[in-house]
């Protein structure tokens, strides 16, 4: 296995950070709620057959400001220009909650940008019968439980690590969640429904059995929406955070739908 | 010294397990608790009290905005304010405040405080407070990252519209109009005083020092919570070369008069019980909707260079007060009470202390009936307020109180209706 290298891309909004790995197609990567304050272990497995590409998006760590972006407009563009600029154009595109809602915004608006989708419990969708948690009016001490099935492991993940000014950790956390709720406040409803009909590639929809803040029946909404061939991936014992709770069935869901389609 | 009587308007039967079986008093609260026959006559009593306040000669009476509250009624102040303006003559009418990006377009706002200031014959104060997150980004779903922004923003459209003397164009990043005109027109001239609550950020005292505007910091926890705020607040004044004029700010507080200590204690235990112990139970999980506090105050928390005392004393909860409590609440200066005498020593030390020449004063809290109400009123009026008001006025003058039409013009509702 290679090592991950880290770049930097120019957009117009600003420069952003690129973290890769792996050799071989690429593959992109959009990431969830607090983005990456570090790697993953789904990336690593990912990385075995693929070249993965991993741009911050504006907000979040190593992306740059997103207080200019003042509605969705403004962040699929800023999505679109950073996945461009990372030159994702036209490979497969994986993307997780906050993530999983830009990543399917491209695949709507840019049909040529992205070949396959992978949304791993993406926001954008609220339903009345079924609501989501307000993930934004939560204790800050109860939010890893809420949003992953793992709350130690994931505390630890995002914990300071040593030798990082922890100030500015926790600012980068903070930053993140501002991020998210710039975009998402109230409901996290994007108004993704709308578009998803002109997702026409072929795309896997893949959430925790166990979410507490998007309930997994969403799934099948996603699946239904999208005129693409679409299956479902439901996976045991995961929460919100399914990339961090489950890697393993996570890398070989996707795997398997990447090989095949 | 000014003397402002402020209603907060409490929902005064929240049940004596509210805070045992309910999360909290503010965007959750169970409409079931609300019975609009009691809301009947508790506005009308409130009202009322609001009424005599300024007939007993109260510099101005104050209405405020908060939603889905229980212990604050009025989602539209301006409703009561304007009631206000009819029903008295001569006291200012402080509108404290309307949560400016919460009304689309702002020009509502310069629209309807024009009309009350009409109404009342030029006794508009205008407050203008960003909003508590409760209100504006959970009750009302704005952005907390553009909450801000917009408040500015309104700002700059408000005062603009009150001033011009034309039709203009309004392009901002929130609010494009092709035809800004505000009819009516504010009596006063060039716009009312506007007057901004505040909870201690940097960013607010240079807002108001740079648009002529006064700052009142509002907690409930009265003047010994406010202390570390305004002297921070005049701090930065005077590092910006302002002249520390006590008119320029206000802090509010509570107050309980009786003819002895005893009295007092007696008589505003039971309403300060229910309102620090029942009307300020409010879940943590609103008080900090990601955006809402600006990165740079955040950073200013998290490396405690600089601690704001805004942090160290929420201004809504987190003091810790029970039922029972007394004690603490009066002791630690939540609520002064005592005779008259003590009260208004209280007060002058407080008001020398924090250099603060205008007093917004709950002499309604929590439960309180009309009849204590009003005794309160009357006494704080007869027996405290002489002794007071010539403070600071040798000094200072007063550049942000409002300049009504002279008496002998003004339409006196009574005479109006015979």
């Amino acid at each position: 296995m290679s090592a991950m290298t880290e770049r930097t891309v120019e957009t117009s909004g600003g420069s952003t950070r690129v973290w890769e790995m792996g050799t071989g197609d690429p593959v992109g990567y959009f990431a969830g709620l607090h983005g990456l304050p570090a790697w993953l272990p789904l990336l690593d497995s990912l990385s075995a057959h693929r070249q993965v590409v991993v741009p911050s998006l504006p907000g979040y760590p190593g992306g740059y400001d997103y207080e200019p972006l003042d509605d969705v407009l403004d962040w699929i563009l800023a999505a679109r220009d950073v996945h461009a600029a990372s030159g994702l154009g036209g490979a497969d595109l994986i993307g997780a909650s906050v993530g999983g809602a830009l990543a399917a915004e491209i695949a709507a608006a840019w049909p040529d940008a992205v070949r396959r989708l992978v949304l791993i419990a993406p926001y954008g969708m609220y339903v009345d019968e079924e609501p989501s948690i307000d993930v934004f009016a939560q204790r800050q001490e109860l939010l890893s439980s809420i949003i992953s099935a793992k709350p130690d492991a994931y505390d630890s993940y995002v914990d300071t690590p040593d030798g990082e000014d922890e100030v500015e950790w926790d600012l980068t956390r903070f930053r993140a969640q501002m991020a998210a709720a710039k975009l998402l406040w109230p409901l996290g409803d994007t108004r993704l429904a709308k578009r998803l009909a002109r997702i026409t590639q072929p795309a896997l929809i893949i959430w925790g059995a166990d979410d507490q803040v998007l309930p997994p029946s969403y799934a099948q909404r996603f699946a239904d929406a999208i005129s693409g061939e679409a299956s479902v991936c439901i996976i045991e014992g995961a929460g919100h955070k399914v990339e961090f709770d489950a890697p393993d069935a996570v890398a070989d869901a996707i795997g398997e739908f990447l090989n095949e389609t | 010294m000014k003397f402002l009587w402020f209603h907060l308007m409490p929902y005064p039967d929240l049940p004596d397990d509210f805070k045992d079986k309910h999360e909290s008093v503010w965007v959750n609260i169970d409409p079931g608790l609300f019975d609009p026959e009691r809301g009947h006559e508790v506005y009308n009593e409130y009202i009322d009290e609001l009424e005599f306040a300024a007939e007993v000669g109260l510099d101005a009476i104050c209405v405020n905005e908060h939603h889905s509250n229980g212990y604050g009624l009025m989602p539209s102040p301006n409703l009561i304010a304007s009631i206000l303006a009819r029903g008295t003559s001569d006291a200012a009418i402080c509108v404290m405040g309307n949560s400016l990006a919460l009304y689309d377009p702002p020009t509502r706002v310069a629209e309807e405080m024009a009309m009350i200031d009409c109404i009342s014959g030029g006794r508009l104060i205008a407050g203008f407070p960003v909003g508590t997150p409760m209100d504006t980004c959970y009750a009302y779903g704005q952005n907390p990252s553009l909450l801000r922004p917009r408040y500015y923003e309104a700002i700059d459209l408000i005062t603009k519209a009150w001033k011009a003397d034309a039709p203009f164009a309004y392009n901002g990043r929130f609010n494009q109009q092709r035809y800004v005109n505000v009819w009516p027109r504010p009596v006063q001239k060039p716009r009312p005083p506007v007057w901004v609550p505040g909870s201690g950020s940097v960013e607010t005292w240079r807002m108001c020092a740079d648009n002529d505007f006064l700052y009142a910091y509002l907690s409930y926890f009265g003047y010994k919570a406010s202390e570390a705020v305004m002297k921070g607040y005049w701090k930065e004044m005077g590092a910006m070369g302002m002249e520390p004029n006590p008119f320029q700010a206000g802090f509010l507080q509570a107050i309980g008069v009786a003819e002895t200590r005893k009295e007092a204690e007696e008589l505003y235990a039971e309403p300060g019980n229910y309102f620090f112990d029942t009307c300020l139970h409010l879940s943590p999980r609103f008080a900090s909707p990601p955006g809402y506090t600006t990165e740079e105050t955040l950073r200013a928390r998290l490396s405690s260079q600089i601690v704001t005392a805004a942090n160290r004393s929420n201004r809504f909860s987190g003091s810790g007060i029970n039922r029972g409590a007394e004690r603490k609440m009066f002791d630690e200066g939540h609520i002064i009470i005592g005779s008259p005498d003590e009260v208004a020593d209280k007060i002058r030390e407080a008001a020398i202390d924090l250099n603060v020449g205008n007093l917004l004063m709950l002499l309604h809290f929590g439960n309180m009936s009309r009849d204590l109400t009003n005794y309160n009123t009357r006494l704080f009026a007869e027996k405290v307020m002489p002794q007071l008001t010539d403070l600071f006025e040798d000094e200072w003058e007063h550049k942000w109180w409002p300049e009504p039409m002279d008496a002998a013009k003004r339409v006196v509702q009574s005479e109006a209706a015979e």
